[in-house]
This record gives C-alpha cells, sequence and structure tokens, in this order.
C-alpha cells in the first residue's frame, strides 16, 4: 500500500533534493512503463512489466520513496506528479490485464477443452433391496403419525403366531398358514406365517396406548413363482387406546394411502374374515394411476389396477376383543384395530414389477435402477 | 363355491339384474367374487331334431353315418355323423348351418365323406354341458321338435365363483348364498331348510350315537326298489357339472345335489351291505377300514367313526368305507344325515389328509337343524328320479345342544363402527342373519353342550372378560346355521357389514407423540446407506441352508454354527436348516450374478441369523389363551427359541473399481471387505479393531477377526471377520477367483453415545514425516498404535503413506512411511516440540515392535 508508506516515511525527510524528482525524470519512466505495458504479449511478459514498472524496486516507487526527503514545500508538487504517473501506469496495467486475459481465453481455454461426455464409472454403484426401502418408506408414514417401530423373531412360538390371535389349533384358518415347523414335531415353534405375533407382543411388552407398526419376514410354504414366494414381507399395524372405532381405522388407512399414493387417493373396505380381528375387512386401494376411471366402460384400460378400478392391498380390522384378553388388556376399556399389507405386492402394482422371483434371485440389474429409495 | 345364478334364484325373488350386480352386491356382503363364468349365451341355432334314417357309410376308417333329421323345416336336414349311440327316430339336439356352438365355432352346410352334411348332431360336450361325453346326447321322445335346445335345457347361465371364508360354512350351499342375496337387494328368501318334513312313526335303521362329543344328532332314512340303472337328469348333472362337482351315479349325484343346495353332507349307505345297528363313535386302537378311494386306513383313536356290527364303516364326514358303497346294483339305500364335531371333523380330515366336500362343510360348521330336512329332501329326489319307495320311519338320535345367547347393549355395533346405528336398525340386521332378539338380559346357559363348534364358544371366565356392558342390553341367539357368531363383536360385524362398510366415516385418531426410530433401526438404515454408497448391491436371500454349506464353508465339527434349527417340511430337502451365517445366500447370490454374465459384484444382506443354544428346552409350550400369560410361562417359551442376532454380510469380486479409458480398475480384495467392516463401525460410531485370525471360511492367512469394546463393560468383544474366501471354498460354490467376504453381527455394535465435538485449531499444522523399518510380519495395526501413544496429544493425525519392502529395508524387514500431523489448540508448535514429540513416537514403536528410523 503506497499511501500507508509515504506516510510512515513522512516524518524523516532528507533535506537534499534528489534527482529523480525531477519532472523529466518521472515522465521518462512513466513513458517507458506504458511501452513496457503496450510491448506485453502475454500475461507472463505484463508481469514482470508490472514488476519493472510498478513493483517495489520500479523508478516510480523508488522516487515516491524520496517525496519525504523533500522540504515540505516541495513535497506536494512532487507527490502530484508522480501520483499522476502511477495513476496512468496502473491504468495502462489494467487494461493491457483485461486484452491479455480476454485473449488467453479466446485461445488456451480453447486448448485445454476436454471432451466431457467421457463416462466416469470408475466407482462401483450400489443400491438398497426395493423390498427394504419400501418397508422403511410404510414405516416411515406411520412414525409420522406417532408409530413406533416394533420388531419380533421370525422363528416364533406358535402361541404368538397363532393362539394368542385366536387361531385356535383346529381351527381351518390355521391351516390355511402353509407353516413351516421347526424341528421336531409339536415343537410349538413355527417361522411366522404373519408379522401379526409382533402385534401381541408390543401388547405385552408396552404401555398402554399402543401405536406400533411391524415391517418384517413372513414364511409360508408356497412354490416360488411369478406371484407366490414362500419367503415375503409384510407391514402391520397395530393401534390399541380407548374409544378406537372402524372409522378410526379407515381415516389411519385413507391417510396412509394418501402419503403413500397422492392426494385423494382412499381406500374401500370389504367385509373378510381373520381370527385375530372382529369385524374384518378387506382393504382396496383406489388406482393412483386411472383413479378409478377405467372400470367405467368404454375408457382407457389402466396396466395398475387391471381396469378394475381399485387395488386389493391388504386387510385390516378390529382388534379381537379374545387377542386383548390373551395379552391381559381389557376389552371393556380399550378396543384396538390392526391391519397389515404384503410388501412384495406393494413393489408389484407401485412399480410395475411382475415377477417376484426377480425380487428374490438378488440379479443386480434388478436391484441397482431402485438406488437408496424407494 | 360356485352358485349358478338359476339354482340361486329358485330361492330368492331377485330382481332382473345382472349377474355381475348379485356380484357386487354379494362382495359387499363378504361373498368375495372370484368370477362369473358365463354359459350358453355363446349357442345359437341349435333345435331339436329326430333322426328319421341313417346310413351307414361303408370304406372309412371309423364307422360313419348318414343320417336324415326332421328338424321342425319343411324337408329334412341330411347330416353326416360320426357317432353311433343313436337309433333311427331318436330325438337328439342339431346344430343348424349357421349354428354357433361354445367357444366361437360355426357350423356351416359342407361336403363330407362324400356327402352334404347339413348341420351337426351334438353330444353334451358340444353343447358345453360336459367336459366330455361318449356320444350323442339323447333327448325325451315327447321333446317338442325344432324346438330350441337352449332354452329347453335351460343352458344359459351364469356361474358366480364366490370365496367363502372360513367363519361363513352356512354359504357353501345355495341356500346360504340365497339367504345373503335377499337381504343384500331387500326381496323374500324362501328357506329350502324350512321345507315341510311328514310326521313319521319309528326308526328306519336301528342307531345310536356311542360318543356325543363326536356327534350331537344322527338321521337315517331309507328307501328300497331304487333302479341302480336310472340316471341322473341332464338339469341334475349341468348344475353338479357348473357347481363344480363331476356326475358320478344318480344316487351319489342326489346326496351332492342336496348337500351344494342345503349345505348338509351326506352320506349314502347300501343297506344291504350293513350288519345290525349302526353307531357312531370313536376309533378303537388298530381299528383299519378300506375306504372308496381302495386305501387301507390306520385309523385314530380320535377319528368319529360310522360303525355297524362288522367294524368301521365310515370317516364321518370325511369318507365312506368300501364295503358299504352304493354299486350298481344297489336297490336299497340308506342315507345319513348328521352333525359332527366341527374340531373332530377337521382334526381327522387333517390327519388322514383327506379333504372332501363335506369335510370342509363339516369343519366350518353346519346348520344342526339341518338333517331331517335334508335326508328327506334326498329321499324324494331319489323316488322322483330313481323310481325309489319312501320306507316308512326316521332314525334320529341326538344329543342336548343349549343354544348360544350374547348379551350387548343395542349400541355396540355403533360403538365398533363409529358410526351411529339406530336400535331398530341393529335389532332388524340381526333378525335378517337369522338371530333372535329380545330386549334385556337373558340368563342362559352358554355352550358347553353339543359339539364342539368351529367359533369356539367362550365360557365361565373368559366370556365375562368378553362381555360388554352398557344400557339398553339385547339378547341374541344366533341360528343352527350361524355357530361363528359366539362374542358381541360378531354381533357388531353383522350389523356393521350388512349396513355397509362404505358407510363408515373416515376418522384420523390422534396417536399420542411417539419416539420415532429406535437406534437399532437407525443404524440398520445407515448401515444399508453406507454400503450401498460405497457400491453393494443388497439382496435379500431366503434364510434357509443345507448341510452342504456347512461342509463347503470349511466348518469344524464343534462349529456353533453347525448347530441350525431344522424344519419339519422345508421347501427343498437339501436345504433344511434356518441359516446360522448370511455367507451362504449370498455367496449363491454372487455366483448367479456371475452366471448371467456380472462379473464385477458386490453384495450385502442384513437379516437374521438362527443360533439355538445348545441346552434350550426343545418344546415352546403353547400357553392359555383366557388371560395374560404370566412372565415365567412367557419366558418358557423365549428360552426355546433360538437367538436371532442381527448380521450384516458382504461379498465381492470382480474389479471394485473399474478399468476404463483412464486405466487400468483395482480387484476386489480382503482389504475392501475389512473396509465395508470399518465402514458399518463408522456408522455405529464405535471403533473396529482389526487383528489377524484364522476362521473358516476365510483364507487362513488373509483373514481380519474384528471386535469392539463394549462401551457398558469395557471389554472386547467379537464381532465379525472379513477378509478373502479360503480357495477351497471358493472352488466348491464356484466362485471368481480372490472372492472376498465380511460377516459382522449388527446386534453386538453397542453404540458409545452422542459423537463427542472435537477441538478445532486455527493454528498451523505441523508435519513430520517418518519411515520405519520392522520385521515384514509385525502388523501395521500394532506399529501405529505405538505411534500414536507416543505422540502424545499433540498428534492431530497419522497416516501411513507408504509399505516398502525390498533391498534398502533389509531382508526379512519392510519400511513403512508414515506422515505425523502435529497441532496444538493454543499456539503455534515450533520445531523443538514437534520433533520432540515425533522421536517420542518413534521410541515407543522401537520399544513396542523393534522399529528402527530409517536414515
Amino acid at each position: 500500500m503506497p499511501w500507508i508508506r509515504s506516510f510512515l516515511l513522512s516524518n524523516t525527510y532528507d533535506p537534499v533534493e534528489v534527482t529523480p524528482l525531477h519532472a523529466d525524470e518521472i515522465e521518462r519512466a512513466q513513458a517507458d512503463a506504458l511501452a513496457a505495458i503496450a510491448a506485453a504479449g502475454d500475461l507472463e511478459d505484463l508481469k514482470q512489466a508490472r514488476l519493472a514498472h510498478a513493483g517495489d524496486r520500479s523508478p516510480i516507487a523508488l522516487a515516491n520513496r524520496e517525496i519525504g526527503a523533500l522540504p515540505p514545500a516541495a513535497r506536494a508538487e512532487a507527490g502530484k506528479r508522480i501520483g499522476a504517473a502511477r495513476k496512468a501506469i496502473g491504468q495502462a496495467l489494467a487494461a493491457r490485464q483485461a486484452e491479455l486475459e480476454a485473449d488467453r481465453d479466446a485461445r488456451v481455454l480453447v486448448e485445454e477443452t476436454v471432451d466431457v461426455t467421457l463416462p466416469w464409472d470408475r466407482a462401483p454403484r450400489g443400491a438398497r433391496h426395493p423390498l427394504t426401502t419400501l418397508q422403511e418408506r410404510v414405516a416411515d408414514a406411520f412414525v409420522a403419525m406417532g408409530y413406533e417401530v416394533a420388531e419380533g423373531p421370525e422363528l416364533e412360538g406358535e402361541w404368538f403366531n397363532f393362539d394368542a390371535l385366536n387361531i385356535a389349533p383346529d381351527h381351518p384358518a390355521r391351516s390355511d398358514h402353509d407353516t413351516f415347523f421347526v424341528e421336531s414335531t409339536d415343537s410349538g415353534k413355527v417361522l411366522r406365517t404373519q408379522t401379526s405375533p409382533v402385534q401381541v407382543r408390543a401388547l405385552l411388552s408396552r404401555p398402554l396406548p399402543v401405536y406400533v407398526v411391524s415391517p418384517g419376514k413372513t414364511f409360508r410354504t408356497d412354490e416360488l413363482d411369478a406371484t407366490h414366494t414362500p419367503v415375503f414381507h409384510q407391514v402391520e399395524g397395530l393401534a390399541v387406546d380407548k374409544g378406537l372405532t372402524m372409522a378410526h381405522l379407515k381415516g389411519t388407512l385413507d391417510r396412509f394411502a394418501e402419503v403413500m399414493f397422492g392426494e385423494g387417493i382412499r381406500t374401500r373396505f370389504r367385509p373378510n374374515y381373520f381370527p385375530f380381528t372382529e369385524p374384518s375387512a378387506e382393504m382396496d386401494l383406489l388406482c393412483f394411476v386411472c383413479r378409478g376411471s377405467s372400470a367405467v366402460p368404454g375408457s382407457p384400460p389402466c396396466r395398475t389396477c387391471k381396469s378394475e378400478g381399485w387395488i386389493e392391498w391388504g386387510g385390516c380390522g378390529m382388534v379381537n376383543p379374545r387377542v386383548l384378553v390373551s395379552c391381559g388388556v381389557d376389552p371393556a376399556v380399550y378396543s384396538g384395530f390392526a391391519f397389515g399389507m404384503g410388501i412384495e405386492r406393494t413393489l408389484m402394482f407401485r412399480h410395475n414389477a411382475e415377477d417376484m422371483r426377480d425380487m428374490v434371485e438378488g440379479d443386480v440389474r434388478f436391484t441397482l435402477p431402485f438406488g437408496m429409495e424407494v | 363355491m360356485k352358485v349358478p345364478l338359476s339354482w340361486l334364484r329358485e330361492y330368492v325373488d331377485l330382481p332382473a339384474v345382472t349377474a355381475q350386480e348379485v356380484a357386487d352386491k354379494l362382495t359387499a356382503a363378504g361373498l368375495k367374487l372370484e368370477s362369473i363364468t358365463s354359459h350358453g349365451y355363446d349357442i345359437k341355432n341349435v333345435v331339436v331334431g329326430r333322426v328319421l334314417a341313417i346310413e351307414e357309410l361303408t370304406g372309412f376308417k371309423k364307422p360313419i353315418r348318414h343320417c336324415r333329421v326332421e328338424v321342425g323345416e319343411a324337408a329334412p336336414r341330411e347330416i353326416v355323423c360320426g357317432a353311433v349311440n343313436f337309433a333311427e327316430g331318436d330325438v337328439v339336439p342339431v346344430a343348424l348351418p349357421g349354428a354357433v356352438l361354445p367357444g366361437g365355432f360355426e357350423i356351416a352346410s359342407r361336403k363330407t365323406y362324400g356327402r352334404l352334411s347339413d348341420g351337426m348332431i351334438c353330444s353334451e360336450a358340444e353343447l358345453g354341458i360336459a367336459d366330455s361325453s361318449p356320444g350323442i346326447l339323447l333327448l325325451p321322445q315327447d321333446t317338442p321338435i325344432g324346438a330350441d335346445v337352449v332354452e329347453l335345457l335351460g343352458l344359459r347361465d351364469d356361474v358366480l365363483e364366490l370365496e367363502i371364508t372360513p367363519d361363513r360354512g352356512y354359504a357353501l350351499s345355495i341356500r346360504g348364498v340365497a339367504r345373503e342375496a335377499g337381504i343384500a337387494f331387500g326381496v323374500p328368501f324362501h328357506d329350502p331348510g324350512l321345507a315341510p318334513v311328514p310326521e313319521t312313526e319309528g326308526p328306519s335303521w336301528p342307531a345310536a350315537i356311542g360318543d356325543l362329543t363326536a356327534c350331537d344328532r344322527f338321521v337315517l332314512r331309507t328307501v328300497s326298489g331304487f333302479d341302480p340303472a336310472a340316471e341322473s337328469p341332464l338339469w341334475m348333472r349341468v348344475r353338479l357339472a357348473r357347481a363344480g362337482m363331476r356326475p358320478v351315479s344318480l344316487a351319489v349325484d342326489v346326496t351332492n345335489y342336496v348337500m351344494l343346495e342345503l349345505g348338509q353332507p351326506l352320506h349314502a349307505f347300501d343297506r344291504s351291505r350293513l350288519a345290525g345297528e349302526i353307531v357312531v363313535r370313536r376309533a378303537r386302537s388298530a381299528e383299519t377300514l378300506e375306504t372308496l378311494d381302495h386305501v387301507v386306513r390306520k385309523l385314530h383313536e380320535d377319528d368319529i367313526l360310522i360303525t355297524d356290527d362288522s367294524g368301521a364303516i365310515s370317516i364321518a364326514g370325511t369318507m365312506g368305507g368300501l364295503h358299504t358303497e352304493i354299486s350298481d346294483a344297489s336297490t336299497d339305500i340308506v342315507i345319513e344325515a348328521a352333525h359332527f364335531s366341527a374340531t373332530g371333523i377337521a382334526r381327522q380330515s387333517r390327519r388322514h389328509n383327506l379333504v372332501s366336500e363335506a369335510s370342509k362343510r363339516f369343519e366350518r360348521g353346519v346348520d344342526r337343524e339341518l338333517p331331517l330336512v335334508a335326508s328327506w329332501r334326498a329321499v324324494q329326489l331319489l323316488v322322483e328320479l330313481g323310481g325309489a319307495t319312501a320306507d316308512p320311519g326316521v332314525t334320529q338320535v341326538e344329543g342336548e345342544a343349549a343354544p348360544v345367547t350374547i348379551t350387548i347393549p343395542s349400541g355396540h355395533p355403533a360403538r365398533v363402527a363409529g358410526l351411529p346405528y339406530e336400535r331398530e336398525t341393529v335389532v332388524r340386521r340381526l333378525e335378517q342373519v337369522g338371530c333372535v332378539v329380545v330386549d334385556g338380559a337373558v340368563e342362559s346357559a352358554r355352550g358347553g353342550q353339543g359339539v364342539a363348534a368351529t367359533g369356539v364358544v367362550s365360557s365361565g371366565e373368559l366370556a365375562d372378560k368378553l362381555a360388554v356392558h352398557g344400557d339398553d342390553l339385547i339378547t341374541v341367539t344366533p341360528p343352527t346355521w350361524r355357530p361363528d357368531l359366539t362374542d358381541p363383536n360378531d354381533l357388531a360385524e353383522e350389523v356393521i357389514r350388512l349396513e355397509g362398510y362404505e358407510r363408515l366415516p373416515s376418522v384420523l385418531p390422534a396417536a399420542p407423540a411417539g419416539a420415532g426410530l429406535t437406534e437399532g433401526q437407525r443404524l440398520r438404515r445407515r448401515v444399508g446407506r453406507a454400503l450401498s454408497g460405497s457400491g453393494y448391491v443388497e439382496i435379500l436371500s431366503y434364510p434357509f441352508i443345507g448341510a452342504r454349506d456347512l461342509d463347503v464353508l470349511q466348518l469344524p465339527e464343534d462349529d456353533p454354527r453347525r448347530r441350525a434349527t431344522r424344519l419339519v417340511n422345508p421347501l427343498s430337502e437339501d436345504e433344511p436348516f434356518m441359516r446360522t451365517t448370511l455367507l451362504p445366500g449370498l455367496l449363491k447370490t454372487l455366483v448367479r450374478n456371475v452366471g448371467r454374465g456380472t462379473t464385477d459384484v458386490a453384495l450385502f444382506e442384513i437379516g437374521l441369523v438362527y443360533r439355538p443354544e445348545a441346552d434350550a428346552p426343545a418344546t415352546a409350550p403353547v400357553l392359555p389363551v383366557d388371560r395374560r400369560p404370566t412372565g415365567e410361562e412367557l419366558a418358557s417359551i423365549e428360552v426355546a427359541l433360538p437367538r436371532q442376532p442381527l448380521r450384516v454380510a458382504a461379498v465381492l469380486a470382480g474389479e471394485f473399481e473399474r478399468s476404463g479409458w483412464w486405466g487400468k480398475g483395482r480387484q476386489a480384495s480382503w482389504a475392501d471387505a475389512v473396509e465395508a467392516a470399518r465402514a458399518i463401525a463408522r456408522e455405529a460410531g464405535v471403533e473396529l479393531t482389526v487383528r489377524a485370525d484364522q476362521h473358516e471360511p476365510w483364507h487362513p492367512g488373509r483373514c481380519a477377526e474384528l471386535s469392539v469394546v463394549d462401551p457398558a463393560t469395557g471389554e472386547r468383544v467379537l464381532v465379525g471377520h472379513a477378509g478373502e474366501l479360503h480357495p477351497r471354498v471358493i472352488e466348491a460354490y464356484g466362485l471368481p477367483p480372490r472372492t472376498a467376504a465380511m460377516e459382522v453381527e449388527l446386534s453386538r455394535l453397542k453404540s458409545p453415545g452422542p459423537v463427542q465435538t472435537p477441538a478445532v485449531s486455527t493454528y498451523p499444522v505441523a508435519t513430520q514425516d517418518v519411515a520405519l523399518i520392522v520385521p515384514a510380519q509385525t502388523p501395521v495395526a500394532l506399529v501405529e498404535e505405538a505411534l500414536r501413544e507416543g505422540a502424545g496429544e499433540l498428534l492431530e493425525s497419522i497416516r501411513l503413506f507408504d509399505v516398502y519392502t525390498g533391498e534398502q529395508a533389509g531382508e526379512g524387514n519392510k519400511s513403512l512411511a508414515y506422515s505425523l500431523r502435529f497441532r496444538a489448540l493454543d499456539r503455534t508448535l515450533t520445531v523443538e516440540e514437534t520433533t520432540a514429540a515425533r522421536d517420542a513416537a518413534v521410541a515407543v514403536a522401537a520399544t513396542r515392535t523393534g522399529a528402527q528410523l530409517r536414515s
């Protein structure tokens, strides 16, 4: 900062007049500088010219330093003269700098051009399984409503999987479950056929009221084909509180349908039977693609709902008071609702996945497009 | 249940609605439509004809007839026919030119076998009545010639296939579906179950019930002089076929027809084969019966049997015996109609692996009041169609069965639904399903008598726990065909479903504020993201393994991973065990990917493994359900279950960093596997210690043992292993060379708590590089640990930037080049300070590992 320097030096001055402060010397130095700047052919030349003619050791800078040595009367005039020269040089430098930079941009940056369309797939790409991330998305929808995520073992006691859920040993529903039994026969252990035993565990272990959602793996002895897999995933929800009704169940599932599939998508109930709920209902989802329009005769067909307008999604109902009794909850005080849906099936209609075998086989080409979330 | 609409309309005055409209209403009432099949609509221009003359054509490979057939037109038609089961004068269906048969098959005049054929004489199969038929359908002589066959035979019909849930046994009948249709459309239902039965004196055949828990009503009727040659009429065969049952013979068809119509399974015995009194009892030890499928069955002592003096003659409600079966010579028939224990039939049907139309209905509950009516209906049909005579008398033996009554406040359905219903609506709906409703609480015996029904009737304490209290009580006695109605909520469901589920309002309840995901649940997600972010693809393999997997993994005999839970009924006998490690599923999936052409593969899986304890009890008890089990009882289940810890594992092969135009890539290696474990530990916020180990299935020289310090106990805990797989494992699974793997038990990674914020110094860094010579086998981790300790708290970071083995390091040595960065929080360090710290670091390394500063 030249002005700081001149200020600092102004206290001590040399009474002897020095040559570089002659007007013609200054003019010559300025002329040399402007010539050198004009002659600079590139930015490197200009840098040299800047050092030589505007640097600390340049004639003008040296002359400036001498101002302090002048008698006070002469300082003003000398300062004005030098200041004008420095300004002219500075302007010339800036102008030439701009010219040369423009020149460089036009020439050098073009030379450095690369093909930015070259691939750069050096690092491997990974992905999470869509069944995992879909379970998370479902769980998150309920966590946002205040639910907590409950878990339980996959190899489960029969009492938890059946008896406590009001599925008596000789009940026809029990044989419909195509259960994997754990050795030896009558071990009382099975691979859970549904995530419902987690309901029982939640009621036995948590203080009331209970609002939980439990995603997880379930097992039935089906053969693997395009629409069946012996190892599959469900998400089950349970709410037990004072005064819960089927209207609350409907409101909860309608909200869930909206969160998952967009505004205006709702559910429809049809009577059904599950031993652990009474009353029970089958839950259909308004088709989120055609919004039911494809069911009207003459409308364009809909692939997602097979032109039915509704998609079968899961089962639900009011927790059977017998289940509450098995868990030590007084049905006179508390009521509850429960619901469940298949994750594989949800993936199928939400993402047009047509073959369940793809979800099982672990081919990376199936999984990669799903990325980190679905 | 397949329901021909014409049959349904016999008992309910349905308005003029389509099959789809009927199906929609039934679906809304809980009888879900599976499919609608229309019959006969596609048949056109088939008329009744009489065969006037037959000329047998010769010279062909099969018999061919040229017929002249009167079809009610000006002149007879000439028709070529390949069937031979008709004679001149017979009345037959004739498809005229221009006719269309099922499947869009068009009939035209054509030249065939050298003659003009001006139509076709049809068989049952060609008319879509039967799947196959041996010859032409012969019609009665008095059938009007020229009449439309479809109209005449009533072939035009729609069949609704309905899915009947296990609680609605009554709907496995035309009667039950008609009742629901009547309610749904608000039209009269004429209950065939209430058809009058004539009074008659005395038993028809001696019978007794030996065990009232097996059977609480047993009815026999007999007919004589049945014509065994009599055939089932076409209408009956058509209905049976469309309802999904194969026509067999008149006697059998009649029992099936009545079962489909009313829901009461019947059994017919050849009276001449019976020996003395029929007794319903449980089987005795070592008793056997040859059933009508010619299998000699060993009977179980719980089996419910129909017996006579000769022993067992039928497994009740499941399958009849061969000896007393109706044959083509039977003229005297005993019809059995009974009310068996639902659970009893369910058990023996499963025990003998015999599921029949009868057992399906009995397990779901049959109307106890049907046996007299249904047996009489069967007798009437045998008389009418088979020329039999009804014998006087009827055998009826029975035990007591008190009806179930349920008392609820009339507002209970509304409280369950969250929708107000008028009291009158509640009563009307319950009466529509057949309940008797009276005001007030009426004390009565609850169940306990009669045979065990499907819906287990609550008694005593459980009944009290399920009772709903309140004002305006009503007492409801469900009808005999609804054994599923036992609890207050069963009644609520009837009212709510008949009023319509679509009327339920949608109200979002206010759940209490939740705590969000647990730390473990968050960790699991983070680990998934971290691994996929670094290039691994998640799989979800089946958790089944075989003994071969354990061998291929080279596990020693005493390896705890060999202690696996076995399934009784595995998917495949090759993989009967539950996995004790995630690796087999991952390795097989890796091989599958390579086989499909993806040679650079990195996979991971997060899932449970199943680790039974050696001393765990073999059996998890089945606890009572009428109360909360005690903590001790619950623990008795837990202790019998295997431990099921959550694990994460990864495998990788091929290039982990791809080759490309930028140059060579990098092969996946043991180091990537260890790094994957480190990434997991970072997500868990724990420090992973890596040490060399020898552990199957890893390469003994390239296996890392992974451990952490438990923040609670301060003890070091093994959490897994990582490295390159053993070459023998690679060979046995057919894996690419140098396949690497990692497995960590996530359940063991306990977070030490929130991250502590580091102090960030803004003073300049001072860097010191050191090169140390150590013996080649010295683990780098030890050297680094020593340097860190020796450098003290001025050390900001340490990084190994080169490992050199060669001449200058000396034989058997390696040179490790470290960059140490020093910084203080409160000052710029002097050269003397950093040099002193470096020297201290080297000194500790020298003491611990014999490291020498390389000059």
